[in-house]
């Protein structure tokens, strides 16, 4: 069947991709100058040696290769070098949902604010109203993160008191950091749709409809917001991937516990297990997210299966 | 196409608006309705309960105090263990009785005997002995652990051998459990000042079952550490741990001396931005900041009653030079350098932290040692000794970089002083170079570098733990720089047991070191932080490490002056 071996051919795909991720981030994280085991305070060589014994680190780079590829399958992530008695499993199981609940809470209010906005914009084409949106939605691509997130804080928890500004527990501070998320993708979303739109806006079967004396709102809802929303469906998947794995900023800011800080952090602490673990799952969410959006284009259209 | 766009059933629900409304609704609810039927602060609140909020940096590395080595990570340690001796609240020239009732040493201060309390309780009820000490200093400095801070214990005799496999016995190592309640330590060197060295971190005790049941005495990575696992001697004990959230502990009711513990517990936040631990003290939720940006000093000064504290710290600011090439391997042309940065402006205008000037390398400690005070801004000496290092001019040295870490702050400083060098002696060719945290060790380690930035803070009150680095092949020393009659001083200066005759000694150490400048001291650091006004007992301290049992809440009419205009 056509459609299974284009899903099985994607799939492996993927596969490839990921054994490819996995194997650069493992030897790029090794070529980086420095190492887990340095501190401020100098540690002696003969202690530092050691700790590379006690982790297996004194074998030869292809062999640990081997043997953490051995681990992988098995689900084991090893041990984390930067938080010690916890395994990069358990790192991961204690961020991840954080990360995750910022990522989907900030999707839904990026569609929230981006859909309608792309809409009206597009209805008002070329209008001062169409104008102003536009510019505000390319204000929300650049203004960066860093720079929101603590207006947010600012405004909304200290000045006006409705959330917290930082911490998890107890806290509401989560939900100005999803909703900085959502700004930002919300800006793009808008400007998807509003393109989208413009697009299906001016086919025939719109005019035919215009003609046909069908209200201006209900063309706009009814015929067209339909075709319209696809591309926006279609960006879902890897803007889910982005928002949950993007979120570093926003966990710095308010305190929060998420995946994102420790992408970094195990980078600059040389935290080699969990710099591996990380990358892995962020490729296995990004890889899957493209995959479904893959398949469901595929099966939507067929011809995207046709040129592979 | 129409066609080409068909409706496939889910579309349909994802993008129906009324089902996002309803759930963005229900989230939004959740969240607003969360401060709405709050009326206090969570400050408040804990202040009621008692229980501490601290900003603590960063997330521990670890919680047993075998591998820690951050300031950070052993403010936990401390609430959750006690030691031989412990910091007393308000003088850290002062000793508290921690485990040991009492102590006594012998006339050369190479023996030191310890006598415990019998009441003292491990938090599974089993009591504190000697033997928990021994197995405690056996698990760090046995090669296997390969704790990074092994070398504190050093000062046991055979300390160093055993940690580096050179005797295999650790029997020999001078740590004995005379019986259940006496402990005895035998010195590599006389120490006169060895109970400031037992508060450290490193000499806490470990439960020896604790640590056994979850792997083997050396495995650093066990499980024993997790909060519901660890079994510890210290007035709390470990309740919550959840990595970059919070850290938890609440009172011990074994602990020996429970009932003149203040408060029930204490939450230690791991805050790693200092903006938004600036921002959570604002907004009620920590009573302590661990450290306050920069840019806002100014302002939380001028308020009234602020809560900002700025104190003495047990640190000191410097920049190491590679004394093993050109052109910082001439004496002279060090001295140039280090006379020609004026100290007072940086202080003043980059740093505004109410850091001291440092004159020499060792911060002075109060009825403690003094350091010779050499180091101050002078052009015209800068000059001589630029000439005497065989420059006419300014112009003439040849181009050398400053690393650093990267970090604002600490690029600031470079600056400023890349443009005293500039001004002051004419050297146009210095270069400023970020390096990523470990890639900058790493540098430093393998003294790869001509001028590198760097910064010591006290382990203990004593000089010695500032001077004692810069002894020929130090594992810290990192410049090259090598001096014996530094190294004899320093030997020689661990034989005087009078306070006032050693200090005498080191000074005549830190003379040579200030006078050959293998590194140029810049400022002593403070500690600048807030503090809110519920939290009593709460002292300056030159090694800022407080005995949280001794620190109360009390609920202070005067709330934090938070003014519209602090950020």
């Amino acid at each position: 069947m056509e459609t299974l071996r284009y899903v099985v051919s994607r799939f492996l795909q993927s596969l490839f991709a990921l054994l490819c991720i996995i194997t650069i981030t493992f030897f790029l994280a090794r070529l980086a100058p420095g190492g887990p085991f340095l501190d401020e305070k100098a540690v002696p060589e003969h202690l530092i040696e050691q700790m590379k014994r006690n982790y297996g680190f004194d074998k030869p780079l292809p062999v640990q290769y081997g043997l953490y590829l051995g681990r992988l399958v098995q689900g084991d992530l090893g041990p984390s070098l930067g938080n010690k008695g916890f395994t990069v499993n358990e790192v991961i199981a204690e961020g991840f949902p954080v990360s995750f609940m910022l990522g989907i809470s900030g999707l839904i209010i990026a569609l929230l604010i981006g859909v309608p906005v792309g809409v009206v914009a597009a209805a008002k084409r070329n209008t001062a109203v169409d104008y102003s949106l536009m510019a505000f939605t390319m204000l929300g691509i650049c203004l960066p993160t860093f720079v929101i997130a603590p207006l947010l804080g600012e405004i909304f928890g200290l000045k006006l008191g409705w959330f917290d500004v930082a911490l998890w527990e107890n806290s509401s501070a989560w939900f100005l950091g999803a909703v900085t998320l959502g700004l930002y993708y919300s800006a793009y979303i808008a400007r998807l749709t509003r393109g989208s739109m413009l697009d299906v806006l001016s086919q025939d079967f719109i005019r035919t409809a215009r003609a046909k004396g069908v209200a201006p709102v209900k063309v706009l809802f009814k015929h067209a917001f339909r075709g319209g929303i696809t591309p926006v469906v279609a960006y879902l998947g890897p803007a889910l991937a982005g928002l949950i794995g993007g979120s570093f900023v926003v966990e710095t800011v308010f305190g929060l516990p998420g995946l994102g800080q420790h992408f970094i952090k195990a980078a600059t602490n040389r935290d080699y297990w969990l710099i591996n673990g990380t990358v892995t799952v962020f490729a296995v969410l990004i890889l899957v997210m493209n995959f479904l959006v893959d398949v469901l284009q595929g099966w939507l259209d067929p011809r995207t299966r046709s040129n592979k | 196409m129409p066609r080409s766009l068909p409706q496939p059933a889910r579309q349909g629900s994802l993008s129906d608006p009324t089902l996002f409304s309803l759930r963005l609704f229900l989230v939004a609810s959740l969240a607003f309705s969360l401060p709405a039927c709050r009326k206090e602060s969570k400050v408040d609140i804990a202040t009621r309960e008692k229980i501490l909020l601290l900003g603590n940096g960063g997330e521990p590395k670890a919680l047993d105090p075998h591998i820690v080595s951050s300031v950070g990570d052993s403010n936990i340690l401390r609430s959750t263990f006690e030691g031989l001796v412990t910091y007393h609240p308000e003088n850290d020239m002062l000793h508290e009785p921690g485990v040991a009732e009492r102590w006594e040493a012998n006339a050369d201060f190479s023996e030191w005997r310890f006598f415990l309390r019998e009441n003292a309780k491990w938090s599974n009820g089993d009591p504190v002995t000697a033997h928990d000490f021994v197995y405690s200093f056996n698990r760090i400095l046995h090669p296997k652990m390969a704790a990074p801070y092994a070398s504190m214990l050093y000062f046991l005799k055979n300390g160093e051998a055993f940690n580096k496999s050179k005797i295999g016995d650790f029997a020999l190592v001078g740590a004995k459990a005379v019986n259940d309640f006496e402990l005895l330590c035998s010195l590599e060197r006389p120490a006169p000042f060895f109970p400031d060295v037992v508060k450290h971190t490193t000499w806490l005790p470990v439960h020896r079952g604790n640590i056994e049941k979850f792997g083997a005495m050396t495995d650093s990575y066990t499980d024993w550490q997790k909060p519901g696992n660890q079994i510890s001697n210290g007035a709390f004990m470990l309740t919550d741990w959840r990595i970059n959230a919070q850290i938890k502990v609440r009172r011990n009711p074994h602990y020996w001396d429970a009932a003149n513990v203040k408060p029930n517990g204490i939450n230690f936040y791991p805050l790693d931005n200092n903006f938004t631990e600036e921002k959570a003290f604002r907004n009620g939720l920590i009573h302590y900041t661990y450290t306050t940006p920069e840019n806002l000093i100014e302002d939380y000064k001028a308020q009234e009653n602020t809560p900002l504290r700025i104190e003495t710290y047990n640190g000191s600011y410097f920049y190491r030079c590679n004394v093993t090439q050109a052109p910082t391997d001439n004496a002279d042309f060090r001295r140039a350098l280090a006379y020609s940065v004026n100290q007072e402006v940086i202080v003043k205008y980059v740093t505004r932290g109410g850091q001291q000037p440092a004159y020499a390398f060792t911060p002075p400690s109060e009825d403690g040692y003094d350091p010779p005070d050499v180091i101050h801004f002078d052009a015209e000496k800068a000059r001589a000794y630029l000439k005497k290092a065989g420059y006419a001019s300014g112009a003439d040295v040849p181009e050398f970089t400053i690393i650093l870490n990267t970090s604002e702050a600490h690029k600031s400083i470079a600056v400023a002083i890349q443009d005293m060098w500039k001004k002051t002696l004419g050297i146009k060719n210095v270069k400023i170079e970020n390096q990523e945290w470990k890639v900058f060790q790493q540098t430093v380690l393998d003294v790869k570098y001509d001028v590198a930035r760097a910064g010591w803070i006290g382990d203990y009150v004593d000089p010695t733990t500032f001077l004692g680095m810069w002894v020929t092949n130090d594992s810290n020393n990192n410049t090259g720089w090598s001096n014996p009659d530094y190294d004899r001083l320093l030997r020689e200066s661990a034989l005087l047991s009078d306070p006032a005759q050693r200090y005498a000694k080191l000074a005549e150490a830190e003379t040579i070191l200030l006078d050959d400048l293998p590194v140029l001291p810049l400022y002593w650091y403070t500690r600048v932080y807030l503090l809110h006004p519920d939290v009593k007992n709460w002292n300056p301290l030159l090694l800022d490490n407080h005995p949280y049992k001794h620190i109360d809440l009390q609920s202070s009419k005067a709330a934090v002056s938070v003014k519209e205009g602090a950020n």
